[in-house]
């Protein structure tokens, strides 16, 4: 029966690519096309704001798999194709160019866009954000060792640009509206760790600075904060976040609030249509509680499960949420999402740069965050889905082992 | 004339249960793993990305990335997660005394 069948995928970066590849995986026989607005394989994106905005790497190390590998596992791919309309109740689905496609099942892995600052010179040349291969590349050929790179936000990718900036020697400013970086989703001590960094490797990071418009004749030349400051710069990057692509499926009538609403299986409110990725606002069982992730791992693990689910899989998603980044000769990363906590542990040594803070609730942990660290970090969901209760002066002391205390 | 030379890589009291350890044997990166007493030897780099597998913990029978949390079989090699699609070469080990000894292929 499947062979008959037409599953498409609109979107080609993470999710879209994982649920084509999931669905060969497991065994459906039908038609696998995926709908790509960008010019490139299905991608991923962690290393556009890293190695290849570092001049390490060129853009096909954001290929999710060798070439030929989808084509070889007979998946259709349409790129630089964009989806205008879904029509949901008629089960198709119309291109920018006028031509209508039929599906029996529908994945939307549209993922987000870089939000903009609806400010006075946003349209500036010289004026970016970063989101896309596109958008790394013309980052990156703008950071010249006399060029002044501004930062506006000191999220992740701002970080990264910011990191990007001064290994190729360009004067480096940061300015943030919060009162540290990465508030939230740092706790203070290691929004300050950060900032250090950051400070020691010759960025200039100005946090509690509110930015008011850029400047310039047809091109970027200063920047204006609120309080009159004038920053000169040659490009600026705004890193102020994620904004869903939710349009099509609120045009078509799906649920959505902030993201598409999806349930534990990625289906919509629609039963043949499906979504994952940066874009699904789903509930994790775990966490008790909604979420969306912008989030590398989450894009592909959601897919899989929801790709599953597809084709009749009864599996939940159901993973505490993880991230990296890489800053200098910082890897920093995350697990969980931690609300609130009573207690940090410290393991290892802040200032040789190689730790993990444990955060405790009621002795329970709901997240750490590691710099240097990735193994204890990664055996930390371990430990945060046994349930179990641990002592901060435990984790804290680097000769228990944490498998022995997981065991014990 | 065998196909396979064993090398020495580490003596059996150097790797505890349920560990993994990188060693550099004829300038390859090895992970030798101890699970549960039986040790294991594979390649140590992850085929996904660049990253020492030997950092990562033993889940059951795989050993994970530290990186991006693909898991291997120990025992077989292969890749049992994403983001791995490429399985990993093990080798052969034997125990003399103390010693492990891993035999890489010749040539």
């Amino acid at each position: 029966m499947s062979a008959d069948q037409t599953y498409i995928i609109i979107g080609a970066g993470q999710a879209g690519g994982w649920t084509a590849k999931t669905l060969r995986d497991q065994g459906f026989e039908g038609r696998v096309v995926i709908f790509g607005d960008e010019n490139f394989p299905p991608h991923e994106r962690p290393p556009l704001s890293k190695e290849v905005l570092l001049g390490n790497a060129e853009k096909e190390i954001c290929l999710l798999w060798p070439p030929g590998t989808l084509e070889d596992a007979d998946i259709e791919m349409r790129l630089g194709t964009r989806v205008s309309e879904i029509a949901p109740d008629e089960h198709t689905l119309t291109l920018e160019d006028g031509k209508t496609v039929a599906w029996d099942k529908l994945m939307i892995a549209t993922g987000g866009r870089a939000t903009r600052l609806p400010v006075e010179g946003a349209d500036l040349d010289g004026v970016y954000t970063l989101r896309t291969i596109d958008d790394a590349d013309a980052i990156r050929s703008k950071m010249t060792p006399d060029a002044t790179v501004l930062v506006i936000g000191a999220g992740w990718i701002g970080l990264e640009v910011a990191a990007a900036a001064r290994k190729q020697e360009a004067t480096a400013i940061v300015v943030e509206l919060a009162d540290r970086v990465c508030a939230r989703a740092l706790s203070p001590e290691m929004s300050q760790w950060i900032h250090d960094l950051h400070v020691r490797n010759g960025v200039d990071i100005r946090c509690g600075v509110s930015f008011d418009h850029f400047e310039g004749d047809s091109r970027l030349q200063r920047a204006v904060m609120s309080d009159g400051w004038v920053i000169d710069c040659d490009i600026a990057v705004v890193g102020i976040g994620l904004t869903p692509n939710v349009e099509l499926a609120t045009a078509a009538g799906l649920a959505t609030d902030n993201g598409i609403i999806v349930d534990d299986k990625g289906q919509t409110s629609h039963p043949d249509i499906y979504a994952a990725g940066d874009n699904a606002n789903h509930p994790n069982p775990l966490l008790g509680r909604r979420i969306r992730l912008e989030s590398w791992e989450n894009a592909q693990n959601q897919a899989i499960c929801a790709a599953k689910a597809m084709l009749g899989g009864e599996d939940s998603y159901a993973e505490i949420p993880w991230f990296w980044s890489d800053q200098y000769d910082a890897n920093i990363q995350l697990m969980g999402l931690p609300e609130e906590w009573d207690e940090t542990a410290v393991r290892g040594d802040r200032d040789a740069g190689e730790f993990v803070e444990f955060y405790l609730k009621d002795g329970k942990l709901e997240g750490a965050a590691a710099i240097n660290n990735p193994r204890d970090l990664r055996f930390t969901r371990r430990m945060m889905t046994s349930g179990k209760t641990f002592n901060a002066s435990d984790l804290a002391d680097p000769e228990l082992k944490l498998q022995k205390l997981l065991k014990g | 004339m065998s196909d396979v030379t064993f090398h020495n890589a580490l003596k059996t009291d150097q790797l505890d249960e349920d560990e993994a350890i990188q060693v550099i044997i004829e300038g390859k990166e090895v992970a030798i793993i101890n699970l549960g007493g039986e040790f294991y030897a594979m390649d140590d780099i992850c085929s996904h990305a660049y990253a020492s597998m030997a950092d990562g913990y033993l889940e059951g029978e795989c050993l994970e990335c530290p990186l991006h949390g693909a898991q291997f079989n120990v025992k077989t090699g292969k890749a049992e997660t994403p983001p791995a699609t490429v399985d990993l070469a093990t080798y052969e080990v034997k125990i003399e005394g103390d010693d492990i000894l891993v035999g890489l292929p010749n040539g």
